[in-house]
């Protein structure tokens, strides 16, 4: 499972880098979220794989008895998740009126900040 | 209850945005709640300054979970420094904004966010643990994403997709290594990390997180070649609003740089040590020569930041204690001064019309005063004695020469070089927007002090407290030095840092 999930998070980075890279506005987007989903992966694989072991300390004891599943990943992951949707949903936003402004989805055209005159 | 001064700096920003966005609409409320706010923050931020310099850090485990479970806010002698100077400049960039701002929705959205900005920063100060860092950041990101798109005219908006995108990119690279620094060690505070990553038996992998971090706070900082984004994005956010982020969101890259390089990653004879000597010198050098090119106000100044950021980088990786405090100083310096040339760039901009040089002319007849505070920070920004960038660059030189390997060497005398070619692109504006007859021939309007007062009463007061402070630092250096050193002692020994953090009993 853990090679198979590791292979995964490698294809996510590296389709949200090419897509990064495109020149469509949509594209870049996309990559975002990619990006976003393949980092989480990423700390949960970090976490290693603990499959029907708790995570959560059980009321006898004080501390976790391992084995266990790492809880900090997880709480990491969940904070991860909420900021990366919190900037795509603003990202989306930005490119729908870059796009109202500027009338093209081409991320080339879009250099009037940089020219010099 | 003795951590008061601490909690009153993170929370008084939190509490004035939400205050503000149950002002929305009513400007003078806004205002009002705001000043208030910025000056409680500033006290806080005075009384813990003084109480660091006195014993040396300040910690609250929030919720009073015990050190290392728990979130950890940690206030060194560094902090407190980027504290004082963080909450000084929300001041002035706080009035600044209030007399620039015209339109009644971007005032509205803009205060509140401002204060959402100010409160990630403070928190980006204060963090003592990596994610936590990661998290005051994405609160700063978030921020300064509103604030470059506000009045959403073309250049903006394009110039905040690239912010943006690259942004993203980075916060991504932070997160891998945090994960990865995670999975190395089982901590997330930066103490504990410290101390149990050089037990790490696989160093190879403990360098390339270290190399993740450096990309990922390189792009913040904007150094060579990371920098790309900056010059086609900062000049277009509304002035009041850029002074604050050239001034603090490129320093956030800095000062997280020299907590991870001194606290987790001992910089001293690593392979990345090397590199960042020779980015810096890079940084500096292409900074200087794209600001040369330039024929915008603004934009020269946005390229004059990424130059100075390598004087900074070039303070950490010498990494003696001399270089480090020199690093501290510069940045103290150079947000006073970089935020006063923007802010002056805004007032011509506000009362002659155009960024553009070519549009622009005979300022110093019709205005010497403006004249007169862009001179006292051009000059300050390029080195001249006895300005605060002469004491920066002295004692950046001194450390450097001090060091004296070859490749130090060589670095500190091209950074001595950049600043004539700093000095010929002050020239430019100089000549362009001061010297030179107005284009227009027939504006002879004068706006003498007491007149751009009346005009821009916040604008020209935040000008002014600033130019003072420029000109305080400059001619009694001798105890912002001595804070840098005392801050800087602390950082090059990791382990006081440390030992400090964990042996913190609540």
């Amino acid at each position: 499972m853990e090679i198979v999930l590791t292979i995964l998070t490698g294809i996510l980075f590296a389709a949200g880098l090419y897509l990064m890279f495109q020149k469509g506005m949509v594209k870049l987007i996309i990559g975002i979220m990619m990006l976003s989903y393949a980092t989480n992966l990423f700390i949960f694989l970090i976490s290693r794989l603990n499959r029907g072991v708790p995570a959560i300390i059980n009321k006898t004891e004080n501390v976790l008895s391992p084995p266990f599943a790492d809880p900090i990943p997880q709480a990491l992951i969940l904070t991860a998740i909420v900021i990366g949707f919190g900037i795509q949903a603003f990202a989306i936003v930005l490119i729908r009126r870059v796009y109202k402004v500027t009338g093209t989805s081409d991320m080339d055209k879009l250099n009037s900040s940089e020219k010099i005159d | 209850m003795q951590n008061i001064a601490l909690v009153t700096v993170l929370f008084t920003p939190l509490a004035t945005a939400i205050l503000m966005f149950s002002a929305w609409g009513r400007k003078k409320l806004q205002v009002s709640i705001g000043a208030i706010s910025t000056l409680l923050q500033l006290i806080a931020a005075i009384t813990l300054f003084q109480k660091d310099n006195a014993i040396g850090i300040e910690i609250v485990n929030v919720g009073s979970w015990p050190t290392g479970f728990g979130i950890m806010l940690v206030a060194d002698r560094m902090s407190t420094i980027y504290l004082l100077l963080s909450s000084f400049m929300s001041v002035v960039a706080f009035w600044y904004a209030v007399s620039f701002i015209k339109s009644k929705t971007s005032i509205s959205i803009f205060f509140p966010v401002y204060f959402f900005l100010v409160f990630g920063l403070t928190g980006t100060f204060l963090a003592g643990d990596i994610f936590n860092l990661y998290v005051w950041f994405e609160v700063m990101l978030v921020s300064s994403f509103v604030l470059f798109t506000i009045g959403a005219d073309k250049q903006q908006l394009e110039g905040s997709l690239k912010y943006v995108a690259i942004n993203v990119l980075s916060s991504t690279l932070f997160l891998i290594g945090i994960g990865l620094l995670y999975g190395l060690t089982g901590h997330l505070n930066m103490a504990m990390i410290g101390k149990a990553l050089p037990l790490v038996t696989d160093q190879l992998l403990v360098n390339t997180t270290a190399v993740f971090f450096f990309i990922s706070f390189g792009i913040k900082a904007a150094i060579f070649p990371l920098f790309f984004w900056l010059p086609a994005s900062y000049h277009t956010a509304p002035i009041g609003f850029t002074a604050l982020i050239v001034a603090l969101l490129t320093k956030v890259g800095i000062y997280s740089m020299t907590r991870f390089f001194t606290v987790i990653y001992p910089l001293e004879d690593t392979f990345l040590q090397i590199i960042m000597l020779v980015l810096a010198a890079l940084t500096m050098v292409i900074g200087v020569l794209g600001a040369a090119a330039q024929v915008d106000f603004r934009k020269i100044l946005s390229f004059h930041i990424v130059s100075q950021i390598g004087y900074m980088l070039m303070g950490l990786a010498i990494f003696t204690p001399l270089a480090i405090a020199g690093s501290l100083f510069f940045v103290i310096h150079n947000v006073l001064v970089k935020t006063n040339l923007f802010f002056v760039a805004g007032t011509v901009n506000r009362n002659f019309g155009s960024y553009k040089l070519k549009e622009l002319g005979g300022v110093l007849r019709q205005s010497p005063w403006l004249a007169l505070f862009f001179a006292i920070s051009a000059f300050a920004l390029t080195g001249i004695p006895p300005l605060t960038g002469f004491w920066g660059k002295y004692l950046l030189a001194w450390s450097g020469f001090q060091e004296g390997s070859t490749l130090v060497v060589t670095v500190t005398t091209i950074s001595l070089l950049v600043s004539l070619l700093t000095l010929f692109s002050m020239t430019k504006i100089w000549n362009e927007v001061f010297w030179k007859p107005s284009p227009n021939g027939s504006q002879n309007e004068k706006f003498d002090l007491i007149k751009l007062i009346k005009l821009q009463p916040g604008m020209m007061l935040s000008i002014i407290a600033i130019t003072l402070v420029v000109l305080v630092i400059s001619f009694s250096p001798n105890s912002v030095i001595e804070w840098s050193m005392k801050a800087s002692n602390f950082l090059v020994d990791n382990q006081s840092y440390i030992e400090s953090v964990l042996n913190h009993i609540n």
